[in-house]
């Protein structure tokens, strides 16, 4: 009886010091202060990999004694100085070899990059108010990035750098503008992404990077926006705006490329009312009725034009579609006129009038086949209403030829009979 | 019953012949849609299942063509001699219609840069899904893409 | 003048019909065919309705079986097929709008028939067992509307089998299996659709036919009745052929004109395919012949004393429903006498509530 109580005792005593985390039993039965930590480290990630405090601030957690435990001969490190903070994370997150031991493809290259970008640099002259890992990641409730509450989660970065860069107190001694993020949510990318779930679509990292945040130079803009939009970057290095652009800062704008023309965070859909019109863009360098806002007109009564056609037909093959005549396939070759449309749009780019003039007229081609085909569609419901109203008249006809005949034998009174009559049978 | 002129006797003669030319007229009026309807319609099938994508020897390996698939676009692709490959062509990301790239023999959309590999799997850009990939069978000269079932 | 129709035997053209008669007898049926009349009156007109609902039963039968030559009854092909029917086979889209329009107006009529019947009490003795059969044709014809609604396995039908099934599921001891044979299982799905298209292609219209035959054999024996209090000696008859027939072909040719302007003018429309994982579409109701009793259902509060409300409805129509199946039978009184104006007073009450509830039900 004795052998297994005592037996039991030693599991349970073995078992309490192997999990035995004195920080955690200390700091979560103090008051305030200390003692937050120990709750917010329930979401932890490297919690969930079996990491605990002293994994990161040195000591000893196996033993009670708090001299012991948060020696420095134990390596305790206690809480570091903001400016120390990155070198901290990254004792073991730039060390290969530890990370290959938890998250074998994770990249290990973070804090190289932040000591190349604006925070880094700053933070290494001294400066504790620029961003470092914390905040950004938070601390000790640190969530994957693929976690959708992380603050660095994709759809919630443009939140995160917000909450320093759209403060004008703190951005003050940078002179820095802070109307980026209100800026950014008017545009078509905050649109993408908050109310189409399009996580590709781009936020603050997506341009200026992460580790490394800088703003792209003027040179590096056009391929910062045309990681995605390939072909409207090949159409504007070849054309005449790629070198008036380069190393032009406009005023108010933070750069040159595709952001003289489109902004930079606050980037809207385009349309035509960019090349021609009060708020047009062009009219900015180019005076009007020159050469280059004539062509600009051009170009927009072209796309104007191929919208309004492409609309005709689809208006036209929608009623006959609720009329119930069969149009899918004229439905299906527009869907190609849509896409010469989105092609004469992209084609703007080159600056050129001639790249545009095939996909505006093979689109125009289209929207006139269509056209016709809606409207054979309407004349053949048009066929349906004149054949039904021939015959109702038809139906009319006989009506008149049954009532004419049954006048006939009925004018001399044989229709009825007279006296008791119940069933034939 | 009245006597009636001979003149009478005649127009009752002519609407009797127009009254029973209108009968007639009504009962064919009736019958003609039906007869169109029982006569089968140029394209028998209902839901597309299967479409005629044309001859092999139109597709030379390494390209692709687009084929009407019922109302939407499909891709073919002659990946060699031998081997066909057919998908959806539109693009899960904005519905654009994707094409064969026969310089990195993978099927790209022009609109934001989405590629998929010749299995209808996303190899980088924003599509978020692959391609709904369809069945190929070639008999003979002639080329069928079919859904998969 | 005397009528074609009793020519000399010595004509030629009657060796043919001689071979015929001799062979079939058809002359005999002629000659009874002859004696059929039609009592003259007030409401004389009201006897249109049944050749009008047969009428459109015809139509229903035509329509149906060249629409069965395109129709695929499996989940996977069923709405493409009705759209191939609407849009590429040639006047698929008339015949397939007269299909759903006549159907609408067949029940119509069965119920304008029925309440004909009702005021002129035409349901007395001898004529008790007409109106079994009539009443068990209703209940066809409502079976026809409820499988065909279907068929086309659109969102509306789909949830509104949905809601109807479960209606049927709710009635006590009985209702889950009828439910479950029904549908074919436990849910509304591939198994329902095939049993509805055996319901109403084979099943039904076998059932029906018989029981038309049967009604009309009823009506052909008894003769059409007289209103009560008037004897039909007193009455002046036309005879049915070829008088009143071709007053009723006056009338079938107007049915078949309203027809064709409904399916030309408001096409039956095609919907979009069903979608069961989708939410049910908001406001789903059944078609308007059951439409009186889902609002009562649902204006009926959840829990009336201590009895399920949705019990406590079905029990109601059920009472109801038997009554009036059973009205011939109380309608006369134990010493023969007739208790006309209470039937009337039943059938006007009866039309109130229906009409009332449809369109609340509509307005809703």
């Amino acid at each position: 009886m004795r052998a297994p109580a005592i037996l039991f005792l030693l599991y349970c005593s073995l078992s309490i010091a192997s999990a035995r985390d004195s920080c955690m039993t200390c700091h979560s039965a103090m008051e305030e202060g200390t003692k937050g930590p120990t709750t917010l480290i329930k979401n932890d990630v490297h919690i969930s990999h079996g990491l605990s405090c002293a994994d990161c601030h040195g000591g000893d957690r196996a033993s009670d004694d708090p001299s012991v435990a948060m020696s420095k001969a134990k390596g305790f490190k206690g809480k570091p100085a903001r400016t120390a903070i990155p070198k901290f994370c990254a004792s073991c997150h730039a060390n290969p070899d530890i990370m290959r031991k938890f998250a074998p493809s994770e990249r290990v290259d973070q804090y190289e990059l932040y000591q190349t970008s604006v925070h880094g640099k700053r933070l290494a002259a001294g400066d504790a108010n620029v961003a470092t890992c914390i905040d950004c990641h938070s601390v000790h409730d640190i969530r994957a990035v693929k976690d959708a509450l992380s603050p660095v989660h994709p759809l919630h970065v443009a939140e995160t750098c917000a909450r320093c860069h759209s403060d004008k107190v703190k951005m003050a001694p940078y002179k820095i503008p802070t109307n980026q993020f209100d800026e950014y949510r008017t545009s078509v990318h905050w649109e993408a992404m908050t109310k189409r779930g399009d996580l590709s679509a781009p936020s603050c990292a997506s341009c200026h990077g992460n580790h490394g945040a800088k703003p792209p130079q003027v040179e590096s803009v056009a391929a910062v926006c045309g990681t995605c939009h390939v072909t409207f970057q090949a159409l504007y290095e070849k054309s005449v705006h790629k070198a008036i652009f380069s190393g032009r800062a406009p005023s108010g704008l933070g750069g040159g490329g595709c952001i003289v023309c489109h902004s930079n965070h606050g980037i809207h859909q385009p349309s035509t009312a960019m090349l021609v019109g009060p708020n047009a863009v062009c009219s900015e360098c180019h005076e009007a009725g020159s050469a280059p806002a004539q062509t600009a007109a051009q170009m927009a009564a072209w796309i104007d034009g191929l919208d309004r056609a492409l609309k005709q037909s689809e208006t036209v093959l929608a009623r006959a579609e609720e009329y119930g005549m069969e149009v899918s396939e004229a439905q299906v070759r527009l869907l190609d006129g849509r896409e010469d449309l989105v092609k004469a749009r992209l084609a703007l780019h080159a600056i050129d009038p001639g790249e545009m003039r095939k996909p505006i007229d093979a689109g125009m081609a289209v929207a006139k086949e269509t056209l016709a085909d809606g409207q054979a569609a309407l004349r053949e419901k048009d066929f349906r209403r004149w054949g039904l109203a021939v015959s109702v008249i038809l139906i009319g006809i006989a009506i008149l030829a049954i009532r004419f005949l049954l006048r006939r034998i009925e004018t001399n009174g044989n229709s009825e009979v007279r006296g008791p009559q119940q069933g034939p049978l | 019953m009245e006597n009636r002129p001979d003149s009478g006797q005649d127009r009752r003669t002519v609407i009797s012949w127009l009254l029973g030319g209108g009968v007639a007229a009504s009962l064919a009026s009736f019958f003609y849609p039906v007869i169109r309807f029982i006569n089968p319609p140029a394209v028998a099938e209902a839901s597309i299942n299967e479409v005629d994508a044309g001859k092999a020897q139109d597709l030379k390996p390494n390209s692709g063509k687009i084929v009407k698939f019922g109302n939407k676009p499909a891709l073919l692709v002659r990946v060699s001699d031998t081997e066909w490959k057919a998908f959806s062509a539109v693009c899960t990301h904005l519905n654009c219609t994707v094409q064969y790239r026969d310089s990195r023999h993978d099927i790209w959309c022009a609109c934001h840069n989405g590629t998929y590999d010749l299995n209808g799997r996303v190899q980088s850009g924003p599509p978020p899904r692959p391609l709904e990939e369809l069945d190929v069978k070639v008999r003979g000269d002639a080329v069928v893409i079919s859904r998969r079932t | 003048m005397t009528e074609k129709t009793h020519l000399p035997a010595t004509q030629p053209k009657n060796k043919a019909l001689d071979w015929l008669d001799e062979r079939t007898g058809w002359r005999m049926v002629r000659d009874l065919a002859d004696h059929k009349v039609v009592p003259m009156h007030a409401g004389t007109a009201w006897y249109y309705f049944g050749g009008i609902t047969l009428f459109l039963f015809g139509i229903q039968v035509i329509t149906g079986v060249l629409l069965l030559l395109y129709y695929r009854p499996s989940v996977a092909e069923a709405f493409d097929s009705v759209r191939f029917i609407m849009t590429r086979v040639q006047f698929g889209w008339l015949i397939r709008s007269i299909h759903s329009w006549s159907a609408n107006l067949l029940i119509l009529a069965a119920f304008v028939h029925m309440f004909s019947v009702v005021f002129t009490h035409a349901y007395r003795r001898p004529r008790e067992l007409t109106w079994l059969t009539g009443i068990a044709l209703l209940g066809l014809m409502l079976g026809f509307g409820f499988s065909g609604y279907l068929l086309p396995w659109n969102q509306i039908s789909y949830f509104a089998t949905k809601v109807g099934t479960d209606v049927a599921a709710s009635v006590p001891i009985a209702g889950p299996s009828v439910a479950r044979f029904l549908r074919g299982g436990e849910d509304v799905g591939a198994a329902t659709l095939t049993r509805f298209f055996a319901f109403h292609v084979m099943i039904l219209p076998l059932i029906t036919f018989g029981l038309v035959g049967l009604h009309l054999l009823l009506v052909q024996f008894h003769g059409m009745s007289t209103p009560s209090g008037i004897s039909p000696s007193q009455l002046a008859h036309m005879k049915f052929f070829p008088n009143f027939f071709l007053r009723e072909l006056v009338v079938w040719y107007g049915v078949l004109a309203v027809l064709g302007t409904l399916a030309a003018i408001f096409p039956w429309e095609l919907g979009q395919k069903a979608d069961p994982f989708a939410s049910a579409p908001a406001g789903i109701r059944p078609e308007w012949y059951f439409l009186a009793q889902f609002y009562t259902l649902k204006l009926i509060p959840s829990h009336v004393w201590f009895f399920e409300g949705e019990l406590l409805g079905l029990l109601g129509f059920g009472l109801l429903a038997a009554g009036w199946v059973a009205l011939p039978f109380w309608a006369a009184g134990r010493n023969g006498e007739h208790r006309d104006r209470l039937v009337a007073g039943a059938g006007v009450f009866l039309i109130c509530y229906l009409a009332t509830f449809t369109i609340l039900g509509y307005v809703k």
